[in-house]
């Protein structure tokens, strides 16, 4: 599972920036600022396809930010940023979830008056009931069908399928999380972008939505996910970039991440020791 | 104080045909606020172009179908001049722009320089004399005891309600559709369905659009009834009677509209006849005058509202679970 | 509906209760013939004083009623007349010495000229259109800052703020001319009347936006209950005070003052000033004052004024009150400069929007400006437009902001995520 045993990453140097065998996703000169402060200052930051990469840093150090920038949720000051080769700056965020790359929250968005069913269906992408013409005319229901299968596969898959009629406002917080993720998978994308799937989550859900995220690479799709647990990331990751003060400092294999000195100096140090002393 | 004549009187208003113009406004309303959740608190200027587009298109010489395609394209216009410059922005700047825009029309309407067209203060009557004969019911009264109906009421209150009808029909087929529940993920939350590629934009768009239509039906059937429109009858007030009616039934409902409007004028008719009915037996004593009742049914239509919002924000339709989702 | 207009409609023609005597007459443009002239002020004084006031109506006509026979002095005040339209003899202002017999309704002709060709120069109108501008903007910038404020640390449009507008000009108008209240000076009106109002706004906040907020209501559905509140308060309003409008006893009718090409009655003059003053004594209070500092921090960002030791509900209490407060001494500008009407706040709100988007929404200073610049822009815009579309002009200005620049003059661009 890490980075000695993933071999896409064979050779490639632990440097911030660093050039991949093969990325999904190529950012370069993304930069946002509030005010004065510069919230995202990334120089390039490059996905490798097919891998599990975990985005960490400490608070404010414009993880979210930087999702919000690539999804179309933010606009950036300056920077491009290219998925498949197709370049995305400046796109909205629905364009950006058609070509494939597909976003979560960090505050889970259930849509509560939903059923869970009807969360799942209406990620479906291409619906020709999704047209209003389409809606009036009909012919939209044997695709609705075929979608509703798949829907019902996945709520099955992440333990769902008894509360498929609920709505989704009435799930605990946990079973939030494992909502928005079968959600965002029926929008079958092609990189997976979770922002701290794990927050608030209890164990035992926690050992299933890992299995999950290790599922999702497995068929093929790519994942970039912001986690604060480090035991999760180093655990899942086959490769991971450290963000702090809006820039990429360090990335590399979770072993050499781990133990690379300016990471523990920015992050995890101060981390480690806000946590003994909580 | 004759209550059997204040109860069928209150019956005539609950299926009157101002019940029904208020159940359609209410269903254009519970398309932005129900299903979309978009704060329109201008839809009284939809039913204003409505009107005016039925009776200025006709008092120019145009035929009655003319003004009804008038009024619908006024409206559709409206639609898009409302919705470009807000729809972007937090839910605020919508109900902030619809309710000015509201006034503004209603001002520009009765203003001098356009009195050539609208008639200004004075507006346009008698313009809908083609649609009464069209009337097939034979003159006379219809109905038991008070509780009656002449001829040319019924023949409007059938349009009225069988328009009421085939719009709620179109609106169950486009709510249970694809398109209807995108409407519906937005009202929930506009981040997520954008995340799932949706756009939201052109979707509040053409919500706003449908319900604004649907609320210039209710102002022509409202104009053709009376033939006459006015430009103080489309005061603000009326989009706040329509929400009252929308949440009284329940919002999200496609049959709340009906409902709402219904009880409403009931009670609203009902209210009247028993102030009126105690003021006259000298119950009141000198605390209220005549023409200060219409005043207490604002009033009181206002504390309704505001009621209803506190402690049954679901209607009478909706139900317990929405509440305990806690979304909001 | 109709018995409901009909209503409305009386409303606006009954002009005061009838009375056994009275002084009346209507007034048109250019003649008997011409077209009326409404909402103009005429005064009915004695030798003890102003007996009453009355306003024309939408015909023209005007009456006011009168404690018994005897003679009286009748004024006009020229500055409520519309623009373009003037006394034909500029000096005629006051008919002296109007005998009224027992039982009379005794007619007075005020005859106005022409809507004639303006022989002002350009600059001078414009410059008197700018002063008259200057003194609705700084009234209508008091009323928007609580609008913004209350906003700025609640996160929510209060569409009832007009009616706290209203609320002090109808309890001033209590005190000061209804017949019931106690008849005070209005100047002696105003301190109650400014505590009643900050009373009314910490008593919104208490006893029922806090809690709805501690229910976790939503953002929408608190707008709705403000707009109830706003009908269910205005037609209080109106069973109270009536559908005319009502000046009041002092200040209705004035002598216009000259500043170089710049007329105004002495009213306007201070109103302004004591606007801007308010104004100005609020903004260092927001700058320099505990309460302000925490005032600024809690709009800027309320959980970390949580965090670091701001006690929100008693910030967002005392916005309540201090916002109400400045809504209420408008609204007995407003009072003054025109008259008390049940509805009068409701027709401010829109223009205070304007000016709360124009300046950035939740910004003190960017809602008093944004008030001023409005002011003046819808009575210039009278120098080009009817009269009719002032409201129009502070529309366009807000659609326009939105479009270009949705965060107003002073706002900041919200962050996502």
């Amino acid at each position: 599972m890490n980075a000695e045993s993933s071999p896409a990453f064979q050779g490639v140097a632990p440097l911030p920036g660093v050039p991949k065998p093969d990325p999904i996703l190529v950012a370069a000169g993304v930069e946002r600022s509030f005010g004065g402060l510069r919230a995202v200052a990334v120089d390039r930051l490059e996905i490798q396809r097919g891998s599990i990469t975990g985005l960490i840093g400490p608070n404010g150090a414009g993880k979210t930010t930087f999702f919000n920038l690539l999804t179309g949720f933010d606009r950036a000051d300056a920077g491009t940023w290219h998925f498949d080769g197709r370049p995305l700056q400046g796109k909205r965020a629905h364009q950006v979830a058609r070509v494939g790359m597909v976003r979560t929250f960090q505050l889970t968005k259930a849509l509560g008056r939903l059923s869970l069913l009807d969360n799942l269906l209406l990620a479906a992408p291409g619906q020709r009931g999704e047209r209003l013409a389409g809606a009036v005319l009909g012919g939209w229901r044997a695709q609705e069908a075929a979608h509703r299968e798949q829907a019902e596969a996945l709520l099955e898959r992440f333990g769902l399928a008894p509360l498929s009629r609920h709505f989704a406002g009435t799930l605990s917080g946990g079973q939030r999380k494992l909502l928005e993720m079968a959600r965002a998978l029926m929008a079958r994308p092609r990189l997976l972008m979770l922002d701290e799937p794990m927050a608030g989550v209890n164990p035992a859900l926690r050992q299933s939505l890992l299995a999950h995220i290790q599922e999702i690479r497995t068929e093929g799709a790519t994942v970039l996910f912001i986690e604060h647990d480090m035991d999760v990331v180093m655990g899942t990751s086959d490769w991971v970039v450290v963000m702090a003060e809006g820039r990429v400092i360090a990335e590399g294999p979770p072993a050499a991440v781990g133990a690379d000195p300016e990471v523990i100096d920015a992050y995890l140090g101060r981390d480690h020791g806000k946590a003994a002393g909580a | 104080m004759d209550l059997v004549k204040i109860l069928t009187d209150s019956l005539r208003a609950a299926i009157g045909v101002p019940a029904a113009a208020y159940a359609l406004a209410a269903t254009g309303l519970n398309v932005h606020f129900g299903y979309t959740g978009l704060l329109n608190f201008g839809q009284v200027a939809f039913m204003l172009v409505g009107a005016y587009g039925t009776a200025v298109t006709v008092n120019e010489g145009g035929p009655l179908w003319l003004g009804l395609l008038v009024g619908i394209g006024l409206a559709v216009a409206l639609g898009l001049l409302l919705g470009i410059p807000t729809l972007r922005l937090r839910a605020d700047y919508l109900a902030i722009v619809t309710i000015a825009t509201a006034e503004i029309l209603r001002y520009v309407t009765r203003s001098r320089a356009l009195q050539s067209l609208t008639g200004g203060v004075f507006g346009i009557q008698k313009f809908a004399n083609p649609f009464f004969d069209l009337n097939p019911i034979p003159p006379g009264r219809y109905g038991f005891g008070t509780f009656n109906f002449s001829h040319r009421q019924l023949w409007v209150m059938a349009v009225g309600w069988l328009t009421v009808g085939l719009i709620l029909l179109l609106l169950t087929v486009l709510l249970r559709s694809p398109w209807g529940r995108v409407l519906k993920a937005i009202r929930e939350d506009e981040d997520a369905a954008r995340s799932l590629g949706k756009n939201v934009f052109a979707y509040k768009i053409q919500s706003l659009i449908l319900g604004g239509v649907i609320g210039a039906l209710a102002g022509m059937l409202l104009a053709i009834d009376t033939q006459a429109v006015n430009p103080d009858t489309f005061i603000s007030i009326l989009t706040f009677f329509a929400y009252t009616v929308l949440i009284l039934g329940g919002p999200g409902r496609i049959l709340a509209p009906v409902v709402g409007a219904v009880i409403f004028w009931f009670l609203l008719q009902f209210t009247d006849g028993v102030l009126r009915g105690a003021l006259e037996a000298g119950w009141l004593g000198s605390a209220i005058e005549g023409n200060e009742v219409a005043a207490i049914r604002f009033a009181l239509v206002g504390l309704g509202l505001m009621l209803l919002m506190i402690l049954r924000p679901q209607g009478i339709l909706g139900s317990r679970e929405e509440l305990l989702t806690d979304e909001r | 509906m109709p018995p409901i207009l009909a209503y409305i409609v009386s409303c606006f023609l009954l002009l005061g209760a009838p009375a056994a005597e009275s002084i009346g007459g209507t007034l048109r443009e250019g003649g008997a013939q011409g077209d009326p002239v409404a909402g103009v002020v005429l005064a009915v004084s004695d030798a003890s004083g102003v007996v009453g006031t009355g306003v024309s109506g939408d015909d023209g006509s005007w009456e006011v009623p009168l404690p018994g026979p005897g003679t009286y002095r009748v004024s006009l005040d020229v500055q409520s007349l519309p623009e373009g339209v003037a006394l034909r003899n500029p000096d005629r202002t006051e008919l002296e010495g109007v005998e009224v017999r027992a039982g009379q309704r005794k007619s007075v002709v005020f005859p106005l000229g022409e809507r004639q060709v303006e022989t002002r120069s350009w600059f001078t109108r414009l410059a008197n259109l700018a002063a008259k501008g200057l003194t609705y903007g700084s009234i209508v910038a008091l009323a928007a800052v609580g609008l913004s404020l209350i906003f700025g640390v609640t996160g929510m449009v209060n569409f009832a703020h007009g009616e706290v507008v209203t609320f002090g000009a109808v309890v001033a108008w209590f005190f000061s001319t209804s017949a019931a209240g106690p008849g005070l000076h209005l100047l002696w009106a105003v301190p109650p009347t400014l505590l009643l109002a900050a009373a009314l706004g910490a008593g919104l906040e208490r006893g029922l936006f806090r809690p709805l907020r501690r229910r976790r209501t939503g953002n929408v559905a608190l707008i709705v209950v403000s707009i109830g509140l706003s009908l269910l308060v205005r037609h209080i309003y109106l069973i109270l005070v009536g559908g005319a409008p009502q000046p009041y006893r002092q200040y209705a009718v004035q002598t216009q003052i000259s500043l170089g090409p710049v007329s105004m009655p002495p009213k306007a003059l201070f109103i302004t000033l004591v606007s801007l003053a308010v104004l100005a004594a609020f903004g260092l209070m927001l700058r320099h004052t505990r309460l302000g500092i925490a005032l600024r921090a809690v709009a800027d960002n309320k959980d970390l004024a949580e965090a670091s030791g701001i006690s929100v509900d008693r910030v967002i209490l005392y916005t309540w009150a201090l916002g109400a407060t400045l809504a209420g001494l408008a609204g007995i500008f407003l009072g003054i400069t025109q008259t008390v009407q049940w509805d009068m706040g409701f027709i401010l709100l829109l223009t205070m929007f304007a000016a709360v988007i124009l300046g950035g929404i939740g910004t003190a200073f960017g809602a008093a400006l944004g008030g001023i610049i409005i002011g003046v822009a819808t009575e210039a815009s009278t120098f080009w437009l009817p009269v009719e579309f002032k409201v129009v002009v502070a529309l366009a200005v807000l659609i326009l902001v939105l479009m270009v620049r949705p965060q107003g003059i002073f706002g900041v661009k919200e962050r996502v995520g």
